[in-house]
């Protein structure tokens, strides 16, 4: 028996800073999607939001919010808040309903309308909250963290500014190339030394943006999408969702501590390798079967770490693989060929959503001018605050 | 007048001078540490659970990673909007005994330029911010050796 769900369809509304609300973007996505399966909405047996906490309650409760945007028809709701990883949970959750036979047919949508400057925590006096007390006690914002972990890999591993510089300017000259990013400009590494330090030893162009934007996914059975005559669509194979293992040795967003390891000793693998080896295992393939990778480089220098985590070199080999330029333009496995976060921005319960769709795009031949040849198997990968894994491997 | 001193955060370091401690808490079964403080169940999935007893960390460790923040934290990090940003650190320190990470702001005048990844701190009482009755104290790390 089939595990596979077919994409039948993928839409966006492009990302910027539009100052409008997260549901027009999502229903503009969703429209998009629907579009490109060529179905109707009333079609749709069911859908999933992924949630956005900007937005009184979270995103008004998303997936019933955007079904009302489209028009109440009667379908099945869900909605899901995992941080970064939301999307992907989204798509877990939408994948699970057609596997058990629930729905037939699934429309997925993420949108954010995201605050200017740093994300902070909600309002009030919270000191219960890890995240509300990281920001009150330390100031430490999410680009400190990203620092924390790009002095570490310079420390441990030899990586310099000029390697995280080298990421920003592949990733700016594939966004360059797709019209749903942001950021359309190429960058130099001169312009990435110039701009002003955000968190040592990261400059503002070595940490992504926060963005508007929103993304959708119409996912079906692969029996519907053959009665639809859909004979070749491409497949989600596998949806990493994991949680951490005790000990997490790796300060993650937002913890002021790591787990002691005192009396447990740490699994060989990090919390990040872990998210990728389940869905490795979950698909039957290994990184070197992989055409091309989208990762969640909320900054330059953790896109270098999701290269070793996602296998697709050893340890600390992240910047030496980006300098044979691998990951880049017809490289060995290219990474991020959507522009990634760098060309996009965050736009957080979007995001893992955009990845599959580029990865859909791609898999298909349709990704125009920053198509990557031959695309058969992809992978995406990110991880959302308190402890949520997000991979998806689309294959076709 | 004089402020009243309050730590920021309820029961997580104690004393002062040479006895400022860091507070968390040590499972009786498993002996796992835990920073912040656990004080109902113990998180490791491999123990049965046992009582967890307040405990100090150690003193000293060694920084696993530096940052800093050169922009103004956005709410609820206090900070007085009419003054000019002073950007601070952050260490990651890694305490031997306990086999743990724990994050904190250096000292003020302690800049990136002091730190090395493996260099070894020391934990100090310090100021996170000061209102008009209140002064909110807090931790810092500060690289040995350095005095005030």
């Amino acid at each position: 028996m089939t595990r596979d769900v077919a994409v039948l369809g993928a839409g966006m509304h492009p990302w910027g800073k539009w100052g409008r609300s997260f549901v027009e973007y999502g229903t503009v996505a969703a429209r998009a999607a629907l579009a490109d399966a060529g179905l109707d909405w009333r079609d749709i047996g069911s859908i999933v939001g992924a949630d956005t906490v900007r937005a009184g309650y979270p995103g008004h409760v998303a997936g019933a919010t955007f079904a009302k945007a489209l028009g109440w028809q009667g379908a099945r709701v869900a909605s899901v808040y995992a941080a970064c990883a939301s999307g992907a949970q989204a798509i877990a959750t939408a994948r699970a309903q057609i596997l058990a036979g629930l729905a037939d047919v699934v429309l997925v949508v993420g949108a954010d309308a995201a605050p200017k400057g740093f994300f902070r925590p909600v309002g009030g006096e919270r000191p219960d909250d890890p995240d509300w007390l990281r920001f009150r006690v330390l100031g430490a914002t999410n680009p400190t963290y990203f620092g924390l972990y790009a002095r570490r890999r310079m420390a441990v591993h030899g990586d310099t500014p000029e390697d995280f510089a080298l990421v920003k300017v592949k990733n700016a000259a594939m966004g360059a190339l797709n019209p749903n990013a942001r950021y359309r400009g190429r960058v130099t590494a001169e312009e990435v030394a110039a701009s002003a330090v955000v968190a040592d030893p990261l400059r503002l162009l070595d940490i992504c943006a926060t963005s508007d934007g929103g993304a959708a996914l119409v996912l079906s059975s692969t029996d519907f999408a053959r009665r639809r005559g859909v004979t070749r669509p491409v497949r989600i194979r596998a949806v990493s969702t994991v949680t951490p293992r005790f000990p997490n040795t790796v300060l993650d967003l937002p913890d002021i501590a790591t787990d002691s390891s005192v009396a447990v000793q740490p699994a060989d693998e990090t919390f990040r390798a872990s998210i990728a080896r389940a869905a490795y295992e979950e698909a039957g393939i290994g990184p070197q079967e992989l055409s091309l990778a989208e990762v969640y480089d909320l900054s330059t220098a953790l896109e270098l770490q999701w290269y070793e985590d996602l296998g697709l070199c050893g340890e600390g080999e992240g910047a030496k693989l980006l300098r044979e330029g691998a990951t880049g333009p017809g490289g060995r496995i290219p990474v991020n060929a959507s522009g990634g976060l760098a060309s996009f921005g965050e736009a957080v319960p979007a995001q893992a959503i955009a990845q599959v769709c580029e990865l859909t795009w791609q898999l298909r031949g349709t990704a125009g001018e920053r198509q990557v040849a031959g695309a058969r198997v992809g992978i995406s990968a990110n991880q959302g605050l308190f402890g949520h894994g997000s991979s998806v491997v689309a294959v076709r | 007048m004089s402020r009243t001193r309050t730590p920021a955060v309820d029961g997580w370091f104690t004393g002062g001078g040479d006895g400022f401690r860091l507070l968390g808490t040590r499972c009786s079964s498993c002996a796992t540490v835990f920073f912040p403080r656990e004080d109902v169940h113990c998180r490791n999935p491999c123990c049965v659970g046992g009582s967890l007893m307040e405990t100090p960390l150690s003193r000293k460790g060694r920084i696993w990673s530096y940052t800093d923040s050169r922009y103004r934290p956005p709410s609820p990090y206090v900070s007085n909007p009419e003054l000019p940003w002073e950007p601070y650190a952050l260490i990651a320190v890694e305490l031997a005994a306990e086999r743990i990470v724990v994050l904190g702001q250096t000292t003020p005048k302690i800049t990136v330029a002091d730190l090395a990844v493996g260099m070894e701190v020391e934990v100090v009482p310090g100021v996170l911010h000061e209102d008009a009755e209140t002064t909110w104290t807090t931790w810092h790390w500060r690289p040995t050796g350095v005095r005030a």
